[in-house]
């Protein structure tokens, strides 16, 4: 055994063989991954929108229930949030922490909003006097409509809610004196996901809501 | 503590110790402490290597009952259902819990020290892809003592037989087991793979460039990015599963509209690729090997890379052949059967690659030569047997009967496994510092390579006469009985065989009598070589500057300009990370949240209503949410070493 040493921890970032950092390689392969998740999500989706297109022996027509205004506006605010996120990773990198802070708390207000409004879809949808859009019914026949779309934006929601929790973690660390420009790569790396999942919902709303109203 | 001091209190600055509220075990700590908190990708590449030969002695004493009920017509070793479950456990637990940890183990072991890096790019999250595998092995294997039993669906677990409506058992959980395993299963190998990932794109020493990199590491690139894209397909699958049996969705549903036709296929968009998977890393095993005992440099270095990278490329491109009797439609068909056959083009090309390096070369016959051996031809045979299936009409006279259970033990076994086994006679030598017995390896190999042939070549000819698979028992007069005994027989020799193997390899670090193995006892040709046997916790004291492809052989044989050089000693030393119980603690939790979603559920007895009580499972999210928070308050922290030159 060589001699075991007490030098000062330093914490200098090693030096990669490409010079993108790991934790931004690692964030990108997540990335990829996640892209076959939703993939798969998506598939599975437009698929059965096509092969069960009746309930009871009806046309479905699912325009019934859904309240595209209210879905337009939540994606609206969701793609705000990007700006706000886009403006938190400008700001760490040239170490304005002040603005930091705020741009994230924006981040967080926006993606809340974001998931009140599934919360409340989801409660109207499962209750809708007459259309009740449950995981397994419409109208109270078997459907398999209910089950894509809620497993579908289901999901896309939890990955905002991790996104949000995340956000609210480094805002919190902002708050301990902590935070330097050290700290930009990894919020970057928060930022990319939120991007992702922001683009995400750019397929997922024309998909499952507007391509409803179109074909 | 003295090793906390050691470690924390410089006598030149001021830094002070930390109280946490885990204390970090300190960078000295021995016994069951130093296992559960380590870090090192040695010592989690042996914990994988460990839990897995575990798993395949139970998977193979699964598989012996099975061959025990086969021994006869209208045998009762097993009752219907213990059969199903018995092929199910089999097929489950050899495919996740024993060739994929298996090659995760050398990924672990050997990776790292093939690119010339310390460790892992992240590795605390190593050590959490570790007990995630464990865990899901030991949810898996719970199954056999709740409700129902262990899963009797088939380790593809087809759509409607996971139908809670069709359970044989009232209140079946074996399913459910099943799915939750193999979620856990899939967050392990997830891991993992964005760890590879990142070390071989990020970590390789100096002039280890790409097209320099060992074909064993180029095999787990390759592997790693299958993994994160085709898992992804079977963890929705499964989702959407689970959704089915606990909240009454209709995904794969028929009698409310949902389609089982779906299931399989994403079963196999993901289970395609799983093969590659499984036998692309001994594919990469087997390319270090030959050339060593050939003593010439491997034959069409690129070619190989190229032809890996092509299979794992179409290897989403052929899932369908799994499924060509469903019924998909002719251009489906021939089109799924038209890339199954290209896809052995690359294949072919690898074993003329092989064959190719031994030619002209001076061979040894040394164990892990011989596993290799046995490795091209036995995959040959099931590589034959394969290109037999992409043709439509012979597959439709195969599909379900022996035929394909020789092809893909041909393929997992006389390939895979094979491989494996090659990779453990060549590299244990490296792990452990001493050399195994020869001679005993070589019995090894007779066993198993007698047992196995015995065992699946003449399910061949079973399956052509008409013997359909996962089907109990078979009546008089068929003819079955003959070679269904010989195929018994050879089970029981090749299990032999291969618990003499294991037992070689376990015993091999306490062995005393073995001989010290020495830095490069095979003469063999890529970095890893270069260190002392076993390899000091550091890897590398200086940072190796790669000059060529075969580093090692080069510093022996080569031009003094392609002799490998070494990075100055740095005054800091070198860097090691801390240990950490976080990995555990997450992992704990995990596991926790696991087992609170398999027992959320109970009947009340007075009204039959569905209670649901999410505590537990609450609890575990809970803990393991808390484990990634202090996992990141933590941070990487870390120790300097400072070895002497001499000491790699």
């Amino acid at each position: 055994m060589s001699e075991a040493s007490a030098h000062a921890i330093d914490h200098h970032e090693p030096v990669t063989s490409t010079g993108i950092p790991n934790k931004k390689v690692l964030m990108w392969a997540f990335l990829g991954s996640d892209c076959m998740f939703f993939g798969t999500l998506i598939s599975t989706h437009l698929i059965y929108r096509k092969i069960s297109a009746t309930v009871g022996g009806n046309f479905l027509d699912i325009r019934d229930i859904f309240d595209i205004e209210l879905t337009s506006f939540s994606t609206f605010i969701l793609l705000a949030s990007s700006l706000f996120m886009a403006l938190a990773v400008s700001a760490i990198h040239k170490g304005n922490l002040n603005s930091t802070r705020w741009m994230l708390f924006g981040t967080i207000v926006f993606g809340a909003i974001f998931l009140a409004c599934q919360v409340y879809e989801f409660t109207h949808f499962v209750h809708a006097p007459g259309n009740e859009l449950t995981l397994s019914s419409y109208r109270g026949e078997p459907h398999v409509f209910g089950s894509t779309f809620y497993v579908l934006t289901g999901t896309h929601g939890t990955h905002v809610a991790i996104g949000v929790f995340w956000l609210i973690g480094w805002l919190i660390y902002s708050f301990t004196g902590k935070m330097s420009t050290a700290d930009a790569m990894d919020i970057e790396c928060c930022g990319l996901y939120w991007h992702f999942v922001d683009i995400v919902w750019i397929l997922i709303f024309p998909v499952v809501y507007l391509m409803e109203y179109a074909f | 503590m003295a090793t906390e001091s050691l470690k924390y209190l410089n006598p030149d600055s001021e830094t002070e110790v930390k109280t946490k509220v885990f204390p970090r075990p300190g960078q000295n700590t021995k016994g069951i402490i130093n296992w559960l908190t380590t870090i090192d990708h040695k010592k989690i590449g042996i914990m994988y290597g460990m839990a897995a030969l575990f798993f395949l002695i139970l998977g193979g004493l699964e598989a012996l009952l099975i061959r025990s009920q086969l021994w006869n017509h209208n045998m009762d070793v097993l009752t219907n259902r213990e059969y199903n479950q018995m092929f199910t456990m089999h097929g489950t637990t050899m495919v996740f819990l024993v060739i994929m940890p298996l090659s995760a183990a050398f990924f672990n072991f050997i990776m790292p020290l093939q690119i010339g890096a310390r460790d892992v790019a992240f590795p605390r999250m190593n050590t959490l892809s570790l007990w995630c595998f464990i865990a899901g092995g030991i949810v898996l294997n719970l199954s056999w003592f709740f409700t129902g039993g262990s899963p009797a669906i088939g380790w593809f677990g087809y759509a409607p037989l996971t139908d809670t409506r069709f359970a044989e058992v009232l209140g079946d959980m074996g399913p459910d087991f099943w799915i939750f395993s193999l979620q856990i299963l899939g967050l392990a190998s997830l891991l993992a793979s964005f760890n590879f990932i990142t070390t071989i794109i990020n970590m390789r020493a100096p002039g280890m460039t790409m097209m320099r990199l060992p074909v064993f590491t180029w095999m787990t690139l390759i592997v790693s990015f299958l993994i994160i894209l085709a898992f992804p397909a079977i963890t929705i699958a499964l989702v959407e599963l689970m959704f089915d049996r606990t909240y009454g969705t209709n995904f794969y549903d028929f009698l409310e509209g949902g389609k089982p036709h779906l299931w399989q296929h994403l079963f196999w968009i993901f289970g395609h690729p799983e093969v590659y998977i499984l036998i692309l890393p001994a594919m990469g095993i087997v390319s270090e090997i030959i050339p060593v005992f050939s003593r010439k440099p491997l034959f069409g270095y690129g070619l190989i890379i190229f032809s890996g990278a092509i299979i794992g490329f179409m290897g989403f491109a052929v899932w369908s052949h799994h499924m060509f009797t469903t019924g998909m439609g002719i251009v489906a068909t021939s089109a799924f059967s038209i890339l199954t056959m290209l896809i052995a083009i690359p294949t072919g090309v690898k074993i003329f690659n092989w064959i190719g390096t031994m030619w002209g070369g001076r061979i040894r016959f040394e164990t892990p030569m011989l596993f290799a051996l046995g490795f091209i031809t036995m995959f040959m045979v099931g590589g034959f047997t394969g290109i037999m299936h992409s043709s439509v009409p012979i597959d439709a006279q195969h599909q379900d009967s022996y035929f394909v259970v020789a092809h893909f033990h041909y393929v997992l076994i006389g390939g895979a496994l094979f491989g494996l086994f090659a990779g453990f006679y060549f590299w244990l030598p490296k792990l452990t510092g001493k050399m195994l017995n020869e001679k005993l390896g070589k019995f090894v190999f007779t066993l198993m390579f007698i047992g196995f042939n015995l065992t699946f070549f003449p399910m061949h000819y079973l399956g052509m006469i008409g013997q359909p698979r996962r089907t109990h028992s078979y009546n008089e007069g068929h003819g079955f009985e003959t070679w269904n005994q010989i195929a018994t027989i050879g089970a029981f020799i090749l299990g032999v065989g291969i618990v003499i193997g294991v037992y070689q390899f376990v015993t091999a670090a306490f062995n005393k009598k073995l001989k010290p193995a020495g830095k490069n006892p095979w003469d063999a040709r890529t970095l890893e070589w270069t260190l002392s046997s076993p390899v000091k916790e550091y890897n590398f004291a200086r940072t190796p500057i790669i000059k060529a492809r075969d580093q090692a052989w080069e510093n022996n044989y080569g031009p003094e300009e392609n002799h490998s050089q070494k990075e100055p000693l740095d005054d800091h030393g070198v860097h090691m990370p801390d240990r950490s119980w976080y990995p555990l603690i997450t992992g704990l939790g995990f596991l926790g949240l696991v087992l609170g979603m398999l027992f959320h559920q109970s009947v009340d007895v007075n009204t039959g209503e569905i209670i649901r009580n999410y505590t537990p499972a609450i609890a575990g999210g809970v803990v393991a949410i808390l484990g990634i928070i202090m996992w990141a308050i933590e941070g990487p922290a870390g120790y300097h070493l400072f070895p002497k030159e001499d000491e790699e």
